[in-house]
């Protein structure tokens, strides 16, 4: 195991740098300072595979209207009119859709971000940056295709006659805590999918699985109550009924979800960080 | 604060050999897990039977600020190791080294070069990545651009782009790069002989006009010498020699054991090649004037070949031919005894002929040498179109030397006649 050890460190000269490059030990904090100096590459880095998306797609960005719109058409069908699945008192396609918004987001933030190291190896073993960026930015680009298709939750709202309340201000949070949900995962599986390969093959299978532990089809309130800590360790489980809570009127406020799902991330990300930072030095000679 | 700019202390990177290209399946490791406890336990030292290759050991070196120095060696002399460490790319088994100021490394023309983006585009990507500032690329983008000159098509996708446009714009966006250290791989070894003069003159500016330090690692041992002040030698990865550049440079060419030294055997058996098969080249060897530069060929110096030729069959060689090109292929000798009218008769067995070119007009430069056996009527009975690479040196150190590719393909004899 391979570890990044370098300090950064003022000496005498105010703007000079000494970099020490000696072999890994140990595990290690991220270095903030570094990272926070990458944000513009950070941003490039954004704005290069949203670039890439939509010039390389022909319907570029109507895939993020498309996506969920087909998908809410489907379990509409199939969930909706044929299994006939309660739908908190929201006709079944809102229901479906102000689920689907997030989770569509947060399953392509977390392919992608777990995709992007081994995607972007050519990088890995040419330069030095941060590589912890290029999950991120992963995670990052996808919040412009869920922006779109909030705006298509907004308009479906409006078509069913909705009142819009005040509770959609806390958009912004929820969708923090989705691109968080979906980062720290990634994290962990962009690094292992450096080292095995079998990970590529592994992350559309734990994504379905995903989707069914999540209350995207079916309404949370079906979870037997004891069950409900557990099932609420899903992060992405929170986010879904925050976003049904914002829509719906006389949906409960999911406090308690909340507080396990955003503790559930927090040891996630921690352990990410490190065991990223850990085995991130190995990556160029290992991928 | 001391005046270097780069101190590396015993540095060393070892390797798994059987890791090094691996794409590691969970299946293997979890084999792996289950057999460890029954392998030998890796010895921590040297290369050996416990599948460990280092490819750096033990390399110390101090480089002063304001220096230019070139790191030569023969193929995985671990060089590119070396350079990579430094890049913080890969991280090194064990030693130490401190890098004083802000470090670039191009180990690679267009990094972070994507084919569907403009030029535009791929100028502040690949500058961002290679740490550029958004502000710094906005200030030189113009200089960027006529340095590449590719204005008119900035707003193009660079898959659109000629391979040699390509290359050179990702060479403007790195030379601009202005770190204290910069760290430069092989890289010129593409583009166009022109853009290479503009790069290392570039270059040149660059070490020589604002101090700044520049590690360069490259095979071109001209630019090796127009460059760099001072020179370190690796051999499987130790550094063996470090000092001027030119005696450097003088004992890597003296021991430079490639497969095609001059008057050694060259074995031919294995090569790719067509042809009938009833005449065959099996072994060559070359050499210049026995007395210079170790008998390697030199500009305007003799060369002469040898050749084992295997016939299976009574047969006659109206065309026996030794051919030279360029690394581009692009074929510049052909010493053809088609040309002479001279025809050989060969019974079965082994034969041994010897062609003799009395001036070779070749610049110095790496070049592939050739065979080529045909009969009277035009049957080809053997072509190997690049049987070894032969390089012809310098002969004198001629100060700065020559630009590689830069003074015409082939050489001449020149005098200046006096007036009247």
């Amino acid at each position: 195991m391979k570890e990044l050890a370098r300090s950064v460190a003022r000496t005498s000269q105010p703007t000079a740098l000494v970099i020490t490059i000696r072999p890994p030990s140990g595990w290690a904090p991220l270095d903030l300072r570094e990272f926070a100096g990458a944000h513009e590459l950070l941003y490039f880095l954004v704005l290069r595979s949203l670039k890439l998306r939509y010039k390389q797609t022909a319907l570029g960005a109507a895939w993020a209207l498309l996506q969920p719109l087909l998908t809410m058409a489907v379990f509409t069908l199939v969930f909706g009119r044929l299994a006939r699945l309660g739908s908190d008192g929201l006709p079944y396609p809102v229901f479906a859709l102000a689920a689907l918004v997030p989770w569509t987001y947060f399953a392509n933030a977390l392919t992608q971000a777990s995709n992007s190291l081994v995607d972007q190896q050519q990088l890995l073993t040419k330069v030095y940056f941060p590589r912890l960026l290029l999950p991120l930015a992963a995670v990052i680009s996808g919040v412009v295709d869920l922006a779109i298709s909030f705006a298509l939750l907004l308009v479906v709202l409006a078509w069913y006659d909705l009142a819009t309340s005040l509770r959609l201000l806390a958009a912004p949070g929820f969708v923090l805590l989705a691109a968080a949900s979906a980062f720290a995962p990634g994290m962990w599986l962009a690094a292992l999918n450096v080292r095995y390969r079998d990970v590529r093959y592994v992350i559309p299978f734990l994504v379905q699985i995903w989707l069914f532990a999540t209350p995207v089809a079916y309404s949370s309130g079906l979870v037997p109550e004891r069950w409900r800590p557990l099932y609420q360790l899903n992060p992405i489980a929170s986010v879904v009924d925050g976003f049904r809570w914002m829509v719906a009127p006389d949906a409960p406020w999911p406090g308690r979800g909340l507080a396990i799902s955003v503790a559930a991330v927090a040891v996630l990300l921690t352990t990410g960080l490190y065991f990223f930072r850990r085995v991130e030095r190995s990556f160029a000679d290992v991928v | 604060m001391s005046g270097y700019a780069v101190r590396i202390e015993h540095l060393g990177k070892r390797y798994r050999v059987e890791r090094t290209r691996g794409r590691r399946t969970l299946q293997e490791e979890l084999a792996d897990l289950v057999s460890a406890p029954f392998r030998r336990r890796a010895s921590p030292h040297g290369p050996g039977g416990d599948g460990t290759v280092w490819a750096l050991r033990d390399v110390s070196l101090e480089v002063q600020r304001g220096e230019v120095v070139g790191i030569i060696g023969g193929n995985g002399a671990g060089k590119s190791t070396l350079l990579k460490i430094l890049s913080r790319i890969v991280a090194p088994t064990e030693g130490l080294a401190r890098i004083e100021g802000r470090v670039g490394s191009l180990l690679e023309a267009g990094t972070g070069f994507h084919s569907e983006l403009t030029g535009r585009e791929n100028v502040y990507m690949s500058g961002a990545i290679l740490g550029m500032r958004k502000a710094e690329i906005d200030r030189k983008f113009d200089e960027i651009v006529a340095f590449a000159g590719v204005g008119p098509f900035l707003d193009t996708p660079v898959k659109r782009y000629s391979s040699g446009m390509q290359v050179r714009l990702a060479f403007a966006v790195a030379a601009h790069l202005e770190p204290e250290v910069l760290i430069v791989d092989e890289v010129l070894a593409v583009g166009d002989a022109e853009f290479q003069r503009k790069c290392l003159g570039r270059m040149q500016d660059v070490s020589r006009g604002d101090g700044r330090t520049v590690l360069f690692v490259s095979h071109n041992m001209d630019a090796v010498q127009r460059l760099c002040t001072r020179a370190v030698l690796l051999e499987h990865g130790r550094a063996i020699s470090q000092g001027a550049t030119a005696s450097v440079v003088a004992q890597y060419l003296a021991r430079a054991q490639t497969p095609s030294s001059a008057g050694a055997w060259i074995d031919l058996s294995s090569v790719e090649r067509t042809g009938s098969g009833i005449a065959r080249t099996v072994r060559a060897r070359y050499w210049s004037a026995p007395d210079t530069a170790g008998g390697r060929p030199f500009p305007d110096g003799p060369l002469t070949v040898n050749l084992a030729i295997e016939a299976a069959a009574p047969c006659t060689l109206a065309s026996l031919a030794v051919t030279l090109y360029d690394l581009q292929g692009t074929k510049l000798v052909n010493a053809d005894t088609i040309s002479i009218g001279r025809s050989l008769r060969l019974q079965p067995g082994e034969h041994e002929i010897t062609l003799r070119i009395s001036e070779l007009h070749l610049q110095p430069g790496v070049y592939l040498m050739g065979f080529w056996l045909a009969g009277p009527l035009g049957a080809v009975h053997d072509y190997v179109l690049s049987g070894f690479e032969i390089e012809v040196v310098a002969h004198q150190a001629q100060g700065l030397g020559r630009a590689p590719g830069d003074d015409g393909l082939v050489t001449c004899r020149l005098e200046l006649l006096d007036p009247d």
